[in-house]
């Protein structure tokens, strides 16, 4: 079924559904949850791991050849903060993919676009693959995408809030008038809002807290790749349309005398 | 950034035009349904197969034009400033082989021409050319635009394309928008119709969009020339090379235009007709695509159907308008580019368009945004 790849700069991926590793209980079911996804791109967060020790516990449990590291810089407040941490990242991990997040706000963490831009502008020059959270904003994306990222992450609902497609409306259009991969990230609570999300026509979702924080985070790892793939099937299948053909009340085209 | 050029060349004339052809009903039906359309309706829409649908297609236009652009049409007033031209296009008047008088404005006639304009209300503007670098080249442009630009709220361009610089030039001048149509996105008969000259490099003038927007244009108008080749698949080409454009230049506006091929001086007969039921659809259709798009209608078309077509999705649109330089006062016999159709004076036209319940919008543009 796996035909419909994604590329993201040099990489592709079989599988459109990206995972974090915040929130298990333990690493090991991290892991298991993460394998069951089938997910290869797995954030994770700089600040959470220890780089330079090679026991760490979270980056051991990752090493397979499948899965790419994807470093964030979650907890960082400013541009100059977020490109000090990816390039701390690019030493420590030996990857230039960063994603981008720039929360000053501690308590919703919601992302902050002027930090977010000017940041990413900065980290392209410096060779880096840029991979930016944002608020679902069309106009911010554009204006990304100008400066040189290569996907968007359009929030669906405030992180963690397992809320689902807060956003849509927005989502749609960002979705219409991209030139690279938008990525709904933030928000997505269940299989099917990532299903959701997938029909509309994102190319991945990045999901977290909903299978970490699920009672059984490994079957729930195995739904969202089920739905990931389902949404992404009726995409390409086109969906239905949702309602009938217009019917004519009074004639305009009269005059062409058909 | 990726070229248009570098997304026509996945495509093959022929298989484009065959999957057109081969759209059914339901194909039709399924994107007369949805509220948001891609290419693939778009061919539907333009399909033989959408013409028993042409109604429902014309109601949804409307709503659609009305929900977006509200009970207004915006007018405009083309001014040639020039029939020189040093191409050999077989289906325009002022191909250089054609032998008549040829004559470029001085900036005291530019002056009486806009001054009419003026009197009649126009505050939109559209400056017309032929292709003859040397004495119309974007010195002569600039000088033009500096001249009138204090009297127009909104200058556009139709003229030869230029360099990405040249517009940029221009663009700081007051230059709002520049419209280039591609005529024929079929390579063959492109070359085929135009023999000679600079308009015969087929990837320049491809490429003439993409440069408007690096240069960071207002707006751009796009369109064909309806009748050198088969309208359907022009138009889908001409559709796709909209939507490159949308997402790559955001910043800019777009409007699209549908001149079919009009009687002139030295005339070439439409190789495939298109008739104004088609005309119909098509606009219809590129409404259904987009319902932001400026639609743009001039007076190539008859007094019948500008009267209909106003209510089924163009806003914006022309009147009492002369295709030879200097046609307003300056020289009215000199000889036009093509016929016009709808003779009507801005005032009868202005009238109907108010008996339909439309406001007339005069400016809507500020010249010193810029
Ligand atoms: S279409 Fe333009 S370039 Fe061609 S002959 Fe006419 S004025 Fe010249």
């Amino acid at each position: 079924m796996k035909t419909d790849n994604l590329t993201i700069a040099d990489k592709t991926f079989q599988s459109r559904l990206f995972t974090g590793t915040g929130k298990f209980s333990n690493s090991k079911i991290m892991r298991d949850a993460i394998r069951a996804s089938e997910s290869e791109l797995v954030t994770v967060a700089l600040k959470r791991v220890n780089a330079t020790d090679l026991g760490d516990d979270i980056l051991t449990h990752l090493n397979h050849p499948s899965i790419h590291l994807l470093p964030n810089t979650s907890g960082v407040r400013t541009a100059e903060e977020a490109v000090f941490a990816a390039q701390l990242s690019r030493e420590a991990l030996h990857t230039n993919w960063v994603k981008l997040e720039i929360h000053p706000d501690p308590k919703y963490l919601l992302p902050d676009p002027i930090e977010t831009l000017k940041a990413a502008e900065m980290l392209v020059k410096a060779g880096f693959v840029v991979m930016p959270y944002i608020h679902a904003d069309p106009v911010l994306c554009k204006r990304l995408e100008d400066v040189g990222v290569q996907c968007v992450m359009p929030l669906g609902a405030p992180i963690g809030s397992n809320k689902g497609l807060k956003t849509l409306d927005f989502l749609e259009i960002i979705i219409a008038q991209s030139n690279v991969p938008v990525i709904v990230d933030a928000g997505i609570g269940s299989p099917s809002h990532a299903a959701q999300a997938m029909e509309l026509g994102a190319d991945a979702v990045l999901v977290n807290t909903a299978i970490a924080v699920s009672q059984n985070p490994i079957a729930m790892g195995t739904a969202f790749k089920l739905a990931v793939e389902a949404g992404r099937l009726a995409y390409n299948a086109k969906l239905a349309p949702p309602k009938n053909t217009a019917e004519a009340s009074s004639p305009l085209t009269s005059f062409l005398n058909l | 950034m990726s070229h248009f050029k570098t997304v026509l060349d996945a495509y093959n004339w022929d298989d484009t035009l065959q999957s057109i052809y081969n759209k059914t009903a339901e194909d039709v039906k399924r994107a007369l349904g949805k509220d948001k359309r891609d290419l693939e309706d778009f061919k539907a829409l333009i399909s033989p197969a959408a013409k028993p649908y042409l109604e429902s297609m014309a109601q949804q236009s409307q709503q659609l034009t009305k929900k977006r652009f509200g009970n207004t049409i915006q007018m405009y007033a083309p001014m040639y400033l020039s029939n020189e031209c040093q191409n050999i296009c077989t289906y325009c008047g002022f191909s250089m082989t054609n032998k008549i008088p040829r004559r470029t404005l001085t900036d005291a006639e530019i002056l009486k021409e806009t001054a009419f304009l003026k009197s009649k209300g126009y505050d939109h503007i559209l400056l017309v050319t032929g292709e003859a670098n040397r004495t119309v080249g974007v010195q002569y442009l600039k000088h033009a635009i500096a001249l009138i630009r204090s009297q127009f709220s909104n200058i556009t361009i139709e003229v030869q394309p230029l360099d990405q610089d040249e517009y940029e030039l221009l663009i700081s001048q007051g230059l709002y928008a520049v419209l280039v149509y591609q005529e024929t996105y079929h390579r063959d008969a492109y070359k085929k119709h135009h023999p000679k000259g600079k308009k015969s490099n087929f990837d320049y003038r491809l490429d003439t969009p993409d440069r408007l927007g690096k240069a960071g244009i207002h707006k751009i108008g796009l369109g064909s020339l309806y009748g050198l080749e088969d309208w359907r698949a022009d138009s889908f080409f001409t559709a796709l090379h909209f939507k490159h454009l949308q997402k790559t230049y955001w910043k800019t506006k777009y409007s699209m235009s549908f001149p079919r091929l009009r009687p002139f001086s030295g005339g070439l007969e439409p190789k495939v007709e298109m008739t104004d039921s088609d005309l119909v659809q098509l606009i219809c259709a590129f409404r259904l695509l987009d319902e932001d798009l400026e639609l743009s209608m001039s007076t190539r078309e008859s007094e019948v159907f500008r009267d209909h077509i106003v209510n089924l999705g163009i806003t914006s649109i022309s009147a009492e308008s002369k295709t030879n330089p200097g046609g307003y006062v300056v020289e009215k016999q000199s000889l036009e580019q093509f016929e016009i159709s709808d003779e009507r004076s801005t005032e009868s036209f202005t009238k109907m368009l108010k008996s339909k319940g439309l406001e007339v919008v005069w400016k809507d543009w500020e010249n010193n945004w810029q």
